[in-house]
């Protein structure tokens, strides 16, 4: 989020889509509540069923899955046309003003620099124009036709109301009267905030679905006020901080990146990624990676990291090809992974393609389960009957579960999604002989060092370099390691950091992440703070806990201001400049003494220091959004683009062989299958809880009315639900919350599916439902495309 | 951290039954049983966080045990604290039954492992756990790592061993986690927020 939770209830207009709120995060919830209520603000819902946030909603559309682009491009347009901007806003807080390079173009669907062999961009015309000394060229007038605003007006004007009602089914009417409600807060007083979740991420264009949104917010003045931003609604309790901690194969902690075979050298490396400033004066943030980086190593390496072996760059594993799960399985697939770990993750039932994870995890040489509760996973090799149809005889991968405690049982931080950092207290121990996660991880650890050092083997050094200062070493404790994490001067007394500002590349500091750095400071655990005092009312808590980053609540809460540094909005005071200082109810996004006529803007972690509204090459599948089909739609063609196959869906997103083939065609499955998830239950883990597996016993399909007529499915009858990867067994649900849409001249339904049983726990077993989903992802973030695919539905 | 609110009104209620309450014509005798009977008031009380959304509700987690050093405590109850300025005090239905996750018969108790091409699992203990897994690993990165790629350039990876991350694992899980990983060249390596 950029903002967080309480700040909801300071917005005027919430907009719920590609989300759930009501159900899905019910304590967060009530701060859309306490706006209605207290602010009379108005909330509105798109979603292609009537959710319970629809019923407590004051405007609701529907629109059909895997369409948001089309829907929020059209607003664009809306905005674009009938002149909702905030121009004082937009002017000079965005790239808006930018000239792109002449040689940028986008026809029939296609951004330049298509390479179709490898389904990607080569990104290079998507740049700026730049002068002699390297700064972007702008045109203040807005007139130039290569400026971003006139190309992204263009770009726009094909999503008229007719054709976004067309592709998404959403009636011109009601798309029209949300483009009103939207286009109220194009003013400096009034705030819409958005709030998504996987209801955004999980398409082929998830990505540029929630960059839409930003766009839109950027037009709008909405980015780095109160009540404002773009709320991305997080899943899982630490989904936040282990994203932060960026456990990804290409990443390194505090969205750093990994070295790959393009980086030969430490030198090629951070100047690869130490941006240089792209406009005059501005701030840059990223110009720090060195210390960044340094810090790092200095934090995995200790004194071994010196300035003579580069602070142990080589010792880094430079990575080669992607690292997403959908990858990761495709090569298990291939057989070209031994070993592999679970750490409290279930892949039969998370990852998409059931069929081919269970194959792809029978081709390992052994596997590791680390987890609380017996997962499907760990029991991927047994033979559940339908449900899990295998021969353990056949399967020779060797299987260790390894039981680790839950929340309740260990002590340490997580980081909600409002970024802000949470102690937490042990309460009990685990059961039996489990053990905490560390101490599993640590474990192993120490026993294959003192392999390496007793027998050596390949490549020992970094194994035996690695800083293990921990007082007891195979139970490093939590308070170590969180002091590790914020980082300490290794000079003087070595005493802990107040913040990242502190960091050098010199060997002199050490940080396990400069994202956190301050989380432990002198003052102590900052991110065990209960202070909950909030003298400002705009529900700011700024004692309570820790937010990353330097603690500030809001980001890019410069733009709450005007270039002059007077608040938008008095009555929503974030920051304001006093004529000598930043001062306010928030940590200021700028640094404390810049005064506004320097002229630096607010959205400091980019190299022009402006919101893009032109994406330039950081996004892989086109600088402007563009509505594509998803990979299994019921429509032949894509609205936008008819006469070319190759952008009806996205052409920027990978596709592996033998996903091709799998994909399903509507003249076999002609309805729309979106999973969803139900607020009695959290993903797999609570039908191992007794209570939630009373509360919502047994598998169960959503479909509407009409579609049940048709089919004479009656509710509570068994039904089957099959797509091109296989089929589930469930009771129907007959509602009125789906309802058949318009869609390019046809009708359109949907089917619900409830994702939360599986052939383990207390729940009656039910059939996992990731049998049915496609093995395709964002083309930016791999995010599987799990709410709109292609399945059919009979009698059972 | 271990804040006795609970006993504090316990105090009050004990206060006022000395006063006001008999004045009213109530046994201060009879109130103060009736407090007694919360078996709340003889628990300890932990602050905590909600494993379940990011909304991250605060929780007080109520034992029954002191947390001396041999002595095992037992969770008996759960609620939403309300000083925490999101939940204030809430929980959803899925924070509200943590108690039955807690003490799901379904919780792993002791490390096992399912030989290849057996049908069942079989108890082991950590040590076993532990050596084994390592001389796994071990016998593939010695096999397996990539000093060298095919130009001469130092990459320094071991591509044959996969990990997958939680994303309700502590930070300092997800910390040291990676910090190991990368020791060893993993690159590997995914966690379910991608998902």
């Amino acid at each position: 989020m950029t903002n967080h939770w309480v700040d909801i209830k300071n917005a005027d207009l919430i907009l719920i889509m590609g989300g759930n709120a009501a159900e899905a995060h019910p304590c967060g919830f009530k701060w859309v509540t306490e706006a209605k209520a207290h602010r009379k603000a108005k909330l509105v819902v798109v979603d292609p069923r009537f959710t319970r946030s629809a019923a407590v909603a004051d405007y609701y559309a529907p629109l059909r899955s895997g369409t948001d682009i089309a829907f929020l491009g059209g607003v664009i347009n809306y905005l674009v046309t009938h002149d909702k901007i905030l121009h004082e806003y937009v002017k000079p807080y965005t790239n808006a003003t930018y000239l792109v390079n002449p040689k940028f173009s986008f026809a029939d669907g296609m951004f330049s620099g298509y390479d179709a062999e490898h389904r990607r961009y080569d990104t290079e015309t998507w740049s700026y124009q730049l002068d002699a000394d390297g700064y972007a060229k702008i045109d203040e007038t807005m007139q130039d036709p290569n400026c971003v605003f006139q190309l992204m007006k263009k770009h726009f004007s094909r999503y008229t109301p007719e054709m976004v009602s067309r592709i998404t089914g959403t009636p011109e009417k009601q798309f029209l009267t949300i483009c009103e409600m939207i286009a109220t807060t194009a003013v400096p007083d009034r705030t819409m905030t958005s709030l998504y979740a996987l209801g955004w991420t999980q398409h082929s264009v998830g990505s540029e679905n929630i960059r839409s949104m930003a766009m839109i917010q950027l037009l709008l003045g909405n980015i780095g006020v109160a009540g404002g931003g773009i709320n991305a609604l997080r899943g899982h309790s630490n989904v936040q901080g282990i994203t932060d901690m960026c456990l990804f194969g290409e990443k390194l902690p505090g969205y750093m990146t990994l070295p790959t075979e393009k980086d030969p050298t430490y030198g090629d490396y951070v100047k690869k990624w130490t941006p240089k400033p792209l406009r005059p004066n501005q701030v840059n943030y990223w110009s720090n990676y060195p210390k960044f980086f340094v810090s790092l190593m200095k934090a995995w390496y200790g004194k071994a990291a010196t300035k003579e072996n580069d602070f142990g760059f080589d010792w880094l594993p430079k990575i080669e090809g992607p690292s997403d799960a959908l990858a990761i399985f495709e090569r298990m697939y291939q057989g070209q992974i031994t070993g592999f770990f679970c750490q409290g993750y279930n892949p039969l039932a998370a990852v998409a393609n059931k069929k081919k994870v269970g194959i792809a995890l029978a081709r390992l040489k052994y596997l590791v389960v680390i987890d609380p509760l017996a997962t499907e996973t760990s029991e991927f090799w047994k033979n559940h009957g339908v449900l899990n149809d295998v021969d353990p005889a056949a399967i020779q991968t060797e299987v260790f579960r390894l039981p680790s405690t839950l929340f309740a049982e260990e002590e340490g931080s997580y980081t909600t999604s409002s970024r802000v950092i949470q102690w937490h207290w042990k309460a009990a121990d685990g059961p039996g002989e489990s053990k905490g996660d560390v101490e599993i991880v640590a474990g192993i650890f120490i026993k294959l060092r003192k392999m390496y050092a007793k027998d050596g083997g390949a490549y020992s050094e970094p194994v035996l370099q690695l800083s293990w200062p921990y007082h007891i070493a195979d139970q490093p404790s939590s308070e170590e390691l969180a002091r590790e994490i914020s980082g300490r001067s290794l000079v003087g007394d070595g005493e802990q950091l107040a913040g990242f500002a502190q960091l050098r590349d010199d060997g002199s500091t050490t940080c396990g992440n400069w994202l956190y750095s301050g989380m432990w400071s002198p003052a102590g655990n900052l991110a065990a703070r209960r202070d909950n005092s909030d003298p400002s009312g705009l529900g700011q808590t700024l004692n309570w806990g820790f937010a990353w980053p330097a603690n500030r609540r809001i980001l890019y809460n410069r733009a709450s201001c005007d270039l002059a540094g007077r608040p938008w909005d008095s009555s929503r005071l974030v920051i304001e400049w006093n004529g000598s200082k930043w001062v306010g109810n928030d940590i200021p996004d700028m640094r404390p003494d810049a005064k506004p006529e320097e002229m630096i803007m607010p959205f400091i972690m980019q190299p022009e220091g402006v919101g893009r509204l032109f994406a330039l090459g950081q996004m892989a599948d086109g600088p402007f959004p563009e509505h594509y089909e998803p990979f299994e739609s019921p429509l032949t063609k894509n609205p936008m683009h008819p006469d070319n196959p190759e952008t009806k869906s996205n052409p920027a997103v990978r596709i592996f062989m033998g996903d091709l083939d799998a994909f399903g065609k509507p003249d076999k499955f002609p309805y729309v299958g979106t999973t969803y998830r139900l607020t009695e239950h959290y993903h797999y883990w609570t039908k191992h809880s007794k209570i939630n597996a009373i509360l919502q016993p047994e598998q169960f399909v959503e479909i509407g009315e009409e579609l049940a007529r048709e089919k004479g499915i009656k509710s509570g009858s068994q039904v089957t639900v099959s797509s091109n990867r296989g089929f589930i067994k469930a009771v129907a649900v007959v509602t009125k919350r789906i309802k058949a849409l318009d869609v390019d001249g046809r009708k359109v339904h949907t089917i619900g599916i409830p994702i939360h049983w599986g052939f383990m726990g207390l729940a009656k077993n039910g059939y996992l439902t990731n049998t049915l989903t496609p093995s395709v992802g964002d083309a930016t973030t791999q995010t599987p495309e799990f709410k709109a695919f292609l399945v059919n539905i009979e009698k059972a | 951290m271990q804040v006795t609110r609970r006993q504090f009104c316990k105090i009050c209620a004990a206060g006022l039954g000395g006063s006001s309450l008999v004045m009213m014509g109530y046994s201060p005798g009879e109130v103060l049983a009736q407090t007694n009977s919360f078996k709340l008031t003889r628990a300890t009380e932990t602050r905590s966080t909600c494993p379940y959304c990011a909304v991250s509700c605060g929780l007080l987690i109520y034992s029954m045990g002191d947390k001396a050093k041999n002595a095992r405590s037992e969770i008996i109850h759960i609620e939403g604290d309300p000083d925490n300025p999101v939940n204030r005090g809430t929980l959803c239905p899925k924070g509200a039954g943590l108690l039955d996750m807690i003490q799901s018969p379904d919780r792993l108790n002791y490390p096992e492992v399912r030989e290849p091409g057996s049908n069942a699992w079989k108890r082991i203990s950590w040590d076993e756990a532990f050596t084994r897994i390592a001389g796994h690993m071990k016998a593939d990165r010695d096999t397996n790592f990539v000093t060298e790629n095919s130009a001469g350039l130092k990459v320094n990876r071991w591509p044959t061993f996969g990990f997958l991350a939680s994303s309700s694992s502590l930070n300092e899980v997800g910390y040291i986690s990676h910090k190991v990983l990368r020791g060893l060249g993993v690159v590997t390596i995914d966690t379910q927020a991608r998902i």
